[in-house]
C-alpha cells in the first residue's frame, strides 16, 4: 500500500496533440493519500476512465510520471504494480468455476494453496457466492458474473489500491446498496486505498471519504462531501452535485454586493475586483421564496418529491430552482426569492473565487 | 376477436417446395433410383434391390479410398486448424496493415478450385515447375508423378496454402469481438500469455472454431477438383480420394449402380459425421452452462 502521485500528468489519444482540446486529460498534480476511498466523478466523456487507466498502467501517459511512494512506476507493467482493477462490464473467465475464477490472480502470484482456499472462501462468503463455488462462470446472470469480478478485485490483501471502473452499472438497485456497504466494510478492515469512478453522485458521496471531480478533462474540485455541496470549486461541481444543482445566475460584483439586472442582491462577503465573466451561484436549499424580499421570480412548475418540493421558476431570463418544505403553501403571493447571502458563491470565468477577507 | 381461418398461406410456400424439389429432392431420387436398379442404358432397369449397397459395402476398393480419405481429412484439419489460429493472433488488429494482411488472407480463397490445381500441378513440375526445378537443383529427389509420399506433400501442402485462410479468417473475426477489458483484466491479474490464450481468447473463438472445422472437415472429405488436377488420383490409386475414385466408377466404368450406391453412403457418412460433430460440441457448450 501506498500514496499514489501523480505529476505533470497529461494524456492525449493523439499521436501529435495539437492544442488543449486534444488532450483527453489536461496537465495535473495530484496526490491520492494511502489508505484513502476517493471517488471520481464526473459525466461521461470527462476522462474518468482515463485516468484510472493510467494509475492501474494499462495506458501509458503522454506526459508525466505516476508515482506509488517513492517509486516511479510510470513504465512499469500492470502487474507489476500490483494493482487490482474492476470494469464496468463483468469480466469473467467463462471456462472456468467460480472458484477457479477467484483463485486465478493469485494462481498466477504463485500463493500458497491453503491460503488460496481460506480467501477464496472468505471472498465468496462476502460477495455471497459461496454455495456456488463449483459452477461454471458461464450462463451466469450479469450481476452475478460482476460480483465474481468485484470478488476477484478484492482477493488480494497486498494490493497497492483497488480501482473500480463503475462496477454497479449493471447491478440491480438492491444489491448495489449491500454491495457498495460491503466494500466500504472492506475499505475499513483492510486500508486500501480505493478509487471508485462513477457519474452518479449518490454512489460517489456514500462511498467516499474525498470526491474527486472531473470535468473535461479537468480535476477540477477535490475534497469531501460537505466541501462540494458548500462551496463548490467549479459552476460544474455545483450543477453536478446536488438535486437539483446550484443555481448559476450572471451578476456583476461590486464589494459584497452583487447586481443582477439592477437588483442588488446581499453577499455574505467582501470581494476585491474581479476579472471576467461573473456569476454568483446558490444552492436551491439556501433560496426561499417571500412575498417582496429578493429577487422577482416567475413560478413555472411545482414537483413534489416526498420530503420536499422543488420550485422551478425564472429570475430574469435565468432558470432558478428553490426547494420549499414539504406543506408550505406555494400561493400566487409568493413572488420574490430570497437567497441566504453567506451561502453564496462568486465566480468568476466558471472558477470560485474567494472573498477578499480570506475566509471561505 | 375471432380468427379467420384461411390456409391460403400455404400456397406462398410453393415456390420453395418448387425450387427444392428440383434442386434436390428429384436429383437425389434419381441417385436413389439408380441404386436399387441395374441399367445398360435405353432407360431400362431392372431391380437389383440391396445388391449394390452389398457389394460395395465389402468393397475393398471403396474401403482403401475411405481410409486416404480419412488421413487426409485428419491431417488438414491438424495443420490448418492451428495454423489459422495462430495466424489469427499474429495478424494486425487495426489500422492499414490490418486491411493489408486480411485482403492478403483473403486471396487464396477467391482463386478457382482447377486454377489453384493447375497453379500447384506445374508448380510442383520437375522440369518446368519452380518449385520442383530447385527442389531438384539443391539434390531433392521430388517428383509427385512417380512418388506416392511426394503427391501427398503436394496435395496437402496445397490444399493448407489453399485453405487456411479461411480458418485464419474466420478465428480473426472471433478475436476482434473480444471487448478489450478482458485482456485488461488478465493484465490485472497478471495472467500468462498462455492463459490469455486458453480462458480467454479460446472460449471466445470456440463458436466460430466449430464453424471452420466443421467446414473444413466437410469440403476437405469432399475434396475432388484439385487433386484430379495436380495428380489425377494418382501415382497409382495413391491420391484417389473418395469423389474421385466415384466419378471414376461412374463415369469411367459407367458402373452407375455401384456408384449410386457408393454416394448414397457417402452423402449419409458425411451428413452423419457433421451431425456428431456438431452435437458434441453444442452439447458441450450447454453443460458448461450448467
Amino acid at each position: 500500500m501506498s500514496q499514489i502521485t501523480l505529476k505533470n500528468l497529461a494524456h492525449s489519444y493523439h499521436a501529435n496533440p495539437r492544442g488543449d482540446h486534444d488532450f483527453a486529460l489536461k496537465q495535473m498534480d495530484h496526490v491520492w493519500q494511502d489508505g484513502g476511498a476517493y471517488a471520481l466523478l464526473g459525466s461521461s466523456g470527462c476522462g474518468k476512465t482515463t485516468l484510472l487507466n493510467i494509475i492501474s498502467g494499462l495506458l501509458k501517459p503522454s506526459q508525466g510520471r505516476v508515482l506509488f511512494g517513492d517509486r516511479d512506476v510510470t513504465d512499469a507493467e500492470t502487474a507489476e504494480r500490483n494493482i487490482a482493477q474492476v470494469f464496468q462490464f463483468p469480466v469473467v473467465y467463462d471456462t472456468m468455476t467460480v472458484r477457479d475464477n477467484l483463485a486465478f490472480p493469485l494462481r498466477n502470484r504463485g500463493m500458497d494453496a491453503a491460503y488460496i482456499k481460506a480467501r477464496v472462501s472468505q471472498i465468496a462468503t462476502m460477495i455471497g457466492m459461496d454455495h456456488i463455488l463449483d459452477r461454471k462462470a458461464r450462463g451466469l446472470t450479469a450481476d452475478a458474473k460482476q460480483k465474481i469480478s468485484l470478488g476477484r478485485g478484492m482477493v488480494r490483501e497486498d494490493v497497492n489500491a483497488i480501482l473500480f471502473d463503475e462496477p454497479l452499472t449493471v447491478i440491480d438497485p438492491h444489491m448495489k446498496w449491500e454491495l457498495r456497504t460491503q466494500l466500504k466494510q472492506l475499505h475499513r478492515e483492510f486500508g486500501h486505498t480505493m478509487i471508485y469512478v462513477t457519474h452518479d453522485q449518490t454512489e460517489a458521496l456514500t462511498f467516499a471519504d474525498k470526491v474527486v471531480v472531473m470535468y473535461d478533462g479537468r480535476v477540477v474540485q477535490m475534497g469531501t462531501p460537505e466541501d462540494l455541496f458548500e462551496t463548490p470549486a467549479h459552476t460544474f461541481v455545483g450543477y453536478f452535485i446536488g438535486s437539483p444543482g446550484m443555481n448559476i445566475l450572471p451578476a456583476e460584483i461590486r464589494g459584497s454586493t452583487a447586481h443582477l439586472q439592477g437588483a442588488a442582491v446581499p453577499l455574505g462577503a467582501a470581494y476585491g475586483p474581479i476579472t471576467g465573466r461573473t456569476q454568483i451561484g446558490i444552492r436551491p436549499e439556501y433560496a426561499v421564496l417571500t412575498e417582496g424580499d429578493g429577487l422577482p421570480i416567475t413560478i413555472r412548475r411545482v414537483e413534489d418529491v416526498g420530503r420536499h418540493r422543488i420550485i422551478r421558476g425564472e429570475v430574469a431570463g435565468t432558470p432558478v430552482n428553490v426547494i420549499a418544505p414539504e406543506g408550505m403553501a406555494v400561493g400566487a403571493s409568493l413572488t420574490h426569492v430570497r437567497f441566504t447571502p453567506e451561502r453564496i458563491n462568486v465566480y468568476a470565468d466558471d472558477w470560485r473565487v474567494a472573498p477578499a477577507g480570506g475566509a471561505v | 376477436m375471432e380468427k379467420t381461418q384461411n390456409n391460403k398461406a400455404w400456397f406462398l410456400v410453393l415456390p420453395v417446395l418448387v425450387i427444392v424439389a428440383f434442386s434436390a429432392v428429384i436429383p437425389l431420387m434419381t441417385v436413389v433410383n439408380y441404386s436399387l436398379n441395374d441399367t445398360f442404358g435405353n432407360n431400362e432397369f431392372f431391380w437389383a434391390g440391396m445388391e449394390w449397397f452389398e457389394e460395395m459395402v465389402t468393397s475393398d476398393r471403396l474401403h482403401e479410398a475411405l481410409g486416404r480419405q480419412i488421413l487426409f481429412s485428419a491431417i488438414i484439419l491438424a495443420i490448418e486448424v492451428p495454423l489459422g489460429i495462430y495466424i489469427a493472433l499474429n495478424m494486425p488488429k487495426k489500422g492499414f496493415w490490418a486491411s493489408v494482411s486480411l485482403v492478403l488472407m483473403a486471396l487464396p480463397l477467391l482463386i478457382p478450385f482447377n486454377v489453384v490445381g493447375t497453379i500447384w500441378q506445374i508448380f510442383g513440375r520437375v522440369d518446368i515447375g519452380l518449385l520442383g526445378h530447385y527442389l531438384a537443383e539443391f539434390g531433392i529427389d521430388y517428383n509427385y508423378t512417380n512418388d506416392p509420399l511426394d503427391a501427398w506433400i503436394t496435395v496437402i501442402v496445397m490444399d493448407v496454402w489453399h485453405w487456411t485462410s479461411l480458418v485464419a479468417l474466420l478465428c480473426y473475426a472471433g478475436l476482434q469481438s473480444i471487448p478489450q477489458a478482458y485482456y485488461q483484466a488478465a493484465r490485472v491479474d497478471q495472467a500468462s500469455r498462455w492463459a490469455v490464450f486458453r480462458y480467454i481468447e479460446l472460449p471466445k473463438m470456440a463458436g466460430v472454431l466449430l464453424i471452420a472445422v466443421l467446414l473444413r472437415f466437410m469440403d476437405s472429405f469432399m475434396i475432388y477438383t484439385e487433386p484430379f488436377v495436380v495428380t489425377g488420383g494418382g501415382p497409382g490409386n495413391s491420391t484417389t480420394f473418395l469423389s474421385i475414385d466415384l466419378v471414376k466408377m461412374a463415369i469411367g466404368q459407367f458402373d452407375l449402380g455401384p456408384a449410386a450406391a457408393f454416394s448414397i453412403m457417402y452423402f449419409l457418412v458425411i451428413l452423419l459425421v457433421s451431425w456428431v460433430f456438431y452435437t458434441v460440441m453444442t452439447n458441450l457448450d450447454k453443460e458448461e452452462g450448467k
